[in-house]
């Protein structure tokens, strides 16, 4: 059937069986707009900055596994994408990414809000594609979409020039995609596998360690087998948190810079390392020569780059998280660690996450009572800095998909965004998101975005009144000089929400924070909780960097 | 340590600039890079030189097999490898004594005179890196006016090929 480029954008995003589109309109993409219109099964999201249309985006493909998709036009529409994608490439997330280009004839001129996004962006997605020819939209489209959610899923990028968008041609969706340069390796070599499954058999004091690649092959069921099966304790990476349920006595929690002890002693000393799908970012391992020095690493990743990269692999596996440990736990033989799981038992008794649990209303204690009153079933979206730390400590997060945050690129401002989108991925789940005000402020505008939608959503922000982490890393190692920390001026955050029609509290005082959560769980609309924490409070236990991850600050 | 690696790739626009910008963006730096069609439409055959350890270039490696357009990577190994470059130089030769000496060395070295007038003389070479840089060496005295070289390109000996069809044996 003959077609504009944009009936055929519409056309292929419905045989992608997308639902939702995040993304703000402009000049050269408003034929594509225009086409969305009359499009009455996708819904889309006006956001009020495109970076928030990628990080909605991304936070509903955290959300539900599904590919996000975003939208903005030319220029500074799509240069404001340009961090979302970022940040959607280093945690590996799914989103496809339509930008207006000037007209084909125009490219290169310097016209109005031209960039050559393709460019730009080279460097943040996995690929991308300005579009040349009406023939080929289709598919590019398709294999946008392919690439995005195969293999290790990112962003990816189409630029649609204004006249393709007008442009017609016959319309017909490729049934199948020869890519013959593009073949992710799913399933593990057998061999490899079996030698993964002797080395786990015989260590004495071996570790899992899960990653996000748990949660995006969906394979948190066959880690618990493996767990279960073998005896063998669990810790997981900030991205990992969920993949194995933190209630469950095999759980050593989070590792690394803000890791628990138990996590950081366990790997430190232990014989054998079972990485899936992590790519031991420096966050996780802190000084490389020291991490897991005693250990046999076995590392399965579908993305063979990874292995080797950081640290030396004895077995590697390149394929699906999920894929080689279904083959790995039938062939595995089961067993029991009692003497090392007596030793990490000790180490919980002799080491738990504390706090100072005064009168002041600690942020930590907040999330403790989050915790408690969702009983652990909410999805938590969090900001980047001390506020996200105790959110990853103080949760104990048991299904996957429950806890989603910016870790490669540690985006301040992803939060809210993200859990605009989670939303809307997951109506029918309780997202709350725990920011900060620094982080908060950095994506503000999207206040109107969730109270326009009436998405129940629950911001609650821990009200420092500094850029706290930063601040931590200046009291610790620049001798308490708060250079710019310090947020003057911050505005009266409840004052704010109900200029846009929201409802908001704002509280500082411990008694005052479990009536407060309840009332914002049964209001069912849009709420905010500004909760002033006292202002110096500190993360920990904390590995300073380029320490050992033994080495932490906060462990007596 | 110096490695030569053969990269196949589409012909697209904007292919060359995104491997160039992943060599950069993880600091590996190109010594020299070659690019040109290959005996199969729409493909073109990178020859990039670059200084590293094993790690270096297995993660150089890797990356590249990461860019959608890339269809092959290849390190070829300098001992059962022909390499070559080509280098176009201008040499001073303004007086008869000079013009002499410079024949004398093109000659030694089998390169070509391919332009001449009373001031300046320009040689063509081919030859291995270490060849074309002695030539120039030796010209260097006479007067360099201009110096322009291809990078170097290179091929696998025998019978054994790069096939531009993925996952071909080879």
């Amino acid at each position: 059937m003959r077609m504009s480029g944009s009936k055929i954008v519409i056309e292929c995003l419905k045989k992608e069986e997308v639902r939702v589109i995040f993304g703000v309109p402009g000049g050269a993409i408003m034929p594509l707009y225009d086409a969305l219109y009359s499009e009455p099964s996708i819904r889309h999201i006006l956001t009020r900055h495109e970076q928030g249309a990628a990080h909605a985006a991304d936070g509903y493909a955290r959300a539900t596994g599904r590919v996000g998709v975003c939208m903005a036009t030319s220029g500074p529409g799509a240069t404001n994408l340009v961090t979302g994608l970022a940040n959607a490439y280093l945690d590996s997330v799914p989103l496809v990414a339509f930008t207006g280009q000037v007209p084909t004839n125009l490219i290169g001129t310097d016209a109005f809000q031209e960039v050559y996004i393709s460019g730009i962006t080279s460097s943040v997605t996995k690929n991308n594609y300005v579009v040349r020819r009406i023939e080929d939209l289709a598919k590019i489209i398709k294999e946008a979409f392919y690439i995005a959610k195969t293999g290790r899923p990112g962003p990816v990028l189409v630029d649609l020039p204004k006249d393709i968008q007008v442009a017609e041609t016959n319309f017909e969706y490729p049934k199948k995609l020869s890519m013959a340069t593009y073949n992710p390796t799913h399933s593990g070599h057998i061999k490899q596998i079996k030698m993964a499954a002797q080395s786990i058999e015989k260590a004495k004091r071996p570790v899992i360690l899960g990653g996000g690649g748990v949660i995006i092959s969906n394979a948190s069921s066959e880690l618990k087998n493996l767990a279960f099966k073998t005896h063998t304790p669990v810790t997981t990476t900030l991205m990992g948190l969920g993949s194995f349920p933190e209630t469950h006595p095999l759980s050593l929690g989070m590792l690394g810079m803000h890791g628990t002890p138990c996590a950081n002693y366990a790997i430190s000393v232990a014989d054998l390392i079972i990485a899936l799908g992590v790519r031991f970012d420096d966050r996780v391992t802190g000084k490389l020569s020291e991490f897991a020095s005693q250990a046999e690493v076995i590392h399965i990743d579908i993305d063979p780059a990874e292995i080797g990269k950081n640290i030396r692999v004895d077995i590697p596996i390149v394929g699906d998280v999920k894929r080689v440990l279904r083959k790995l736990n039938e062939i595995v033989e089961q067993r029991e660690n009692v003497e090392w799981l007596e030793t990490i038992e000790d180490w919980k008794r002799k080491y738990p996450l504390t706090y100072d649990n005064n009168e002041e209303l600690k942020p930590q204690f907040i999330i403790e009572k989050v915790y408690e009153i969702t009983q652990g079933k909410a999805v938590i979206v969090t900001d980047v800095g001390q506020h996200q730390m105790w959110a990853a400590q103080y949760y104990q997060y048991n299904e996957p998909r429950t806890f989603i945050s910016s870790g490669g690129l540690g985006t301040m401002g992803y939060g809210f965004p993200a859990a605009i989108g989670a939303k809307i991925g997951c109506p029918e789940k309780k997202v709350i998101c725990i920011s900060g005000d620094g982080s908060f402020q950095m994506n503000l505008q999207e206040l109107a975005t969730a109270i326009g939608n009436n998405l129940n959503i629950i911001v609650i922000i821990m009200n420092n009144s500094y850029l706290g982490m930063v601040r931590q890393w200046q009291e610790l190692f620049f001798d308490k000089r708060y250079a710019e920390t310090t947020l003057k001026g911050n505005p009266d955050f409840v004052r704010l929400v109900e200029a846009y029609g929201g409802t908001a509290f704002r509280i500082n005082k411990k008694q005052e924070l479990y009536p407060v959560l309840e009332k914002a769980l049964s209001l069912n609309k849009f709420v905010l909780i500004d909760c002033l924490v006292p202002e110096e409070e500190n993360v920990f236990p904390m590995v300073s960097p380029g320490s050992s991850i033994s080495e932490m600050i906060g462990v007596d | 340590m110096r490695h030569t690696i053969a990269v196949l790739v589409k012909d697209y626009p904007g292919v060359l600039a995104k491997v160039a910008s992943l060599f950069t963006r993880r600091g590996f730096n190109i010594e020299s890079l070659a690019v040109g069609h290959t005996e199969e439409t729409g493909i073109s055959r990178m020859t990039i030189v670059v200084e590293g350890d094993e790690r270096v270039l297995e993660q150089i490696t890797k990356q590249l097999n990461k860019l959608i357009d890339v269809i092959k990577v290849r390190d070829i190994q300098p001992q059962n490898s022909v390499e070559r470059e080509l280098a176009l130089i201008k040499v001073n030769c303004n007086s008869l004594p000079v013009r002499s000496e410079v024949i004398q060395t093109v000659d030694i070295f089998r390169a070509k005179i391919i332009d001449v007038n009373n001031q300046i003389m320009t040689i063509e070479t081919t030859g291995t890196e270490d060849k074309v840089n002695a030539l120039i060496e030796l010209l260097r005295p006479f007067g360099l006016k201009e110096v322009v070289r291809t990078g170097k390109i290179a091929l696998s000996r025998g019978s054994k090929y790069i096939s531009t069809l993925k996952n071909q044996a080879e």
